[in-house]
């Protein structure tokens, strides 16, 4: 046997996952609470002991960590215009694992400095200008930013000409310099942004108080948890390449979605341009091919009346059968209780309603849309965002929804819909349901071993979620 | 001296390619920074991109005969985006019907154009136009 550990350190529970390379099985899986006000190692040694009550005790040849514990990796973004270096740089935050607690577009005001200062993030990204483009705002938000009272890294990926200008006006805080996240108009380039912002991740992030302590017990923190599951996802979707350079396979072009108790995280995996030959233009900043958006208003417990505005009482009522003031008077109890789950038929139903009706929204914000153009000679159409129509396969995640009944019923929210056939939705799709809650843990392994993770998914990732 | 940059694109729900790339390389080869942003652009699109790329012109372009109707209001919008002074060409098949070209030219310098070419104009004709505007030579 040769046992390895994976590790989430998560912003409530510690999870951790062993799985034996040798023959590619799971062993198991557990958790504990996060303590990382005392010693994050003390929750850690916790989950392993419960691990090995269930497997026995397990002699790991390596512990590799991911991250989202102290609030993850809260970054504030700013940028100029804010479908193009605003949304850039929003995109590769995103993409590079980060919780964002702001986006600014123009020039910082010194309200904004304020709410910034209060929010104190981990990481600041400061944008704007193509190369050789604008210079006055990025310049404007590095003199603003220099009056802030509280310190943080910011990493400047904007116009190229002014960049050591901006570093000059932060003199005294940790500056980073590079290259810009859309250098020449309509490029997308978020990739150095993002490796740097991984870098800072690693080096002050975890260093920081409670996770020194659990140094000696791992190997590596390689990165946020979104990350993880962001390589999982690409691993799954693309396969890899054996040691004895045969395939293994992956399953295609994928959306998965992770409808947490705050928040419903969506990512897809594919191309989603217009395909040549169709009399479709596109429009708006290239799409990342590994996409991430995040919906920090959508989630079971603490978002919970996101979702009943997004979709109305009336979507959860008639999907629930529970008439609309009941779906009030739970959801209101719901939302102070955040622990709650369902016991019973009802509330049951309501969590499917409110699940489907999560998934719904935040796949639909996710995806792109077409508009249609009478022109004199027929119709145009334009696409902004992501087509997702010829996704065929959707992988459900999160605790909220593994433990469901009708995960297929409630993933197939996920679907195109005819009522707005517009929006670029999966046509139709196997559902791959993570019950056993490993995805993070894979995307982990895939860094050393990703032969043995992408098998362990294949087997473990079920098809389980059409019964009832 | 800095190259100067010029957002090109067709206006409205205007198809027609072939125009915009003739003059995407020969603006290149003059020496200028092209954002091209082919065809169906928004009034929108031409000012982000001209915001973000810190453009010193915007030149539309407009075969499709709603021109006029697409171009309205693009100064004032220009104005309050901050791009105070922008140049503004326009040019492709502006004319419709029998009006007199110098009658169209007239509507479009009203809107707040600087210069408007007529159907068929010699992209070096505009060139030098830039240039005069610009303060090259
Ligand atoms: C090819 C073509 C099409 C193709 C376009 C294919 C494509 N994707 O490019 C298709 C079939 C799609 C098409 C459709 C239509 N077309 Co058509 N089309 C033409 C045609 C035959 C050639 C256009 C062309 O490519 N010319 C070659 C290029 C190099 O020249 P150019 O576009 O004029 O551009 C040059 C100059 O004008 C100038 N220029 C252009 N823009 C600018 C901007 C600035 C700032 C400056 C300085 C200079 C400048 O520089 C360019 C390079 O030298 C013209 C007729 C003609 N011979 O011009 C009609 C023509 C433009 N079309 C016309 C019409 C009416 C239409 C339709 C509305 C209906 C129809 N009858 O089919 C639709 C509109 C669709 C839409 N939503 O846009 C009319 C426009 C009439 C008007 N403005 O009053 C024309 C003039 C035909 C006509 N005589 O009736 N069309």
């Amino acid at each position: 046997m040769r046992p390895v550990l994976l590790i989430d350190f998560g912003s409530t529970y510690t999870k951790v996952t062993a799985v034996d390379l040798e023959t590619e099985e799971l062993l198991g899986t557990s958790q504990s609470w996060t303590t990382i006000q005392t010693d994050i190692g003390e929750g850690l040694a916790d989950a392993v002991a419960k691990l090995e009550e269930k497997t026995g005790p397990l002699q790991f040849e390596a512990r590799y960590a991911c991250s989202s514990a102290a609030g993850g990796l809260r970054m504030i973004t700013s940028g100029l215009v804010p479908e193009l270096t605003a949304e850039a740089a929003k995109q590769a935050s995103l993409g590079a694992g980060a919780k964002i607690r702001g986006v600014y577009s123009f020039e910082l005001t010194e309200d904004d400095i304020e709410d910034i200062d209060a929010e104190h993030p981990d990481i600041f990204l400061l944008t704007g200008g193509t190369d050789g483009g604008n210079k006055e705002c990025i310049l404007h938000n590095a003199d603003m930013l220099a009056t802030c009272k509280t310190d943080f890294p910011v990493v400047i990926a904007g116009n190229r000409s002014v960049a050591r200008t901006c570093a000059k006006k932060l003199e005294g805080r940790e500056v980073h310099i590079v290259e810009n996240v859309m250098p020449k108009f309509g490029a997308l380039n978020i990739k150095p942004a993002q490796d740097k912002i991984r870098e800072i991740f690693l080096k002050r992030i975890v260093e920081a108080k409670g996770y020194t302590k659990a140094q000696s017990l791992i190997d590596n923190i390689a990165m946020p948890t979104p990350s993880a599951m962001m390589q999982a996802m690409q691993l799954l979707a693309e396969g890899c390449e054996n040691p004895d350079g045969s395939k293994e396979t992956g399953i295609g072009d994928l959306l998965a979605v992770d409808v947490g108790g705050a928040t419903t995280d969506i990512y897809s995996v594919c191309d989603g341009m217009p395909r040549a030959g169709m009399d479709t233009i596109f429009k708006g900043l290239p799409e990342p091919y590994i996409k991430r958006t995040v919906e920090g208003d959508i989630g079971m417990r603490y978002s919970i009346h996101g979702i009943e505005e997004a979709v109305g009482t009336g979507y959860i009522s008639q999907l629930s059968g529970i008439p609309e003031d009941r779906c009030r008077e739970m959801i209101d109890y719901l939302g102070r209780n955040t622990e709650v789950v369902p016991t019973d038929a009802e509330s049951e139903a309501l969590d499917f309603a409110l699940a489907s009706g999560a998934i719904k929204t935040a796949v639909t914000r996710h995806a792109g849309r077409l508009e249609e153009f009478y022109t004199m000679n027929g119709i145009a159409y334009m696409q902004t965002g992501k087509d997702l129509r010829e996704i065929r396969q959707i992988i459900v995640t999160g605790g909220s929804l593994i433990h469901t009944k009708r995960t297929g019923k409630i993933a197939s929210a996920a679907f195109w819909d005819p009522q707005d056939p517009f929006s670029l939705k999966p046509k139709q799709a196997d559902i791959w349901v993570d019950r056993s809650y490993i995805l993070a843990a894979m995307g982990l392994l895939s860094g050393y071993y990703p032969g043995t993770a992408l098998r362990i998914m294949k087997k473990e990732l079920k098809k389980d979620g059409y019964q009832e | 001296m800095e190259k100067k940059t010029l957002v090109l694109g067709v206006i409205g729900a205007d198809v027609h390619a072939v125009g915009v790339s003739i003059l995407n390389r020969a603006f290149l080869d003059a020496g200028f920074d092209v954002v091209n942003l082919g065809v169906m652009v928004s009034q929108e699109e031409f000012i982000s991109a001209a915001i973000e790329t810190g453009a010193d012109a915007i030149m539309v372009s407009s075969l499709y005969g709603q021109g006029e109707l697409d171009c309205r209001g693009l100064r004032e919008k220009c104005d309050e985006a901050g791009l105070k002074g922008i140049l503004l060409y326009v040019g492709g098949n502006i004319v419709i019907g029998k009006h007199e070209f110098s009658e169209v030219e007239k509507r479009f310098k009203d809107m707040g154009f600087d210069r408007a070419f007529p159907p068929g104009t010699d992209p070096q004709t505009t060139i030098d136009c830039l240039k005069e505007d610009f303060h090259l030579n």
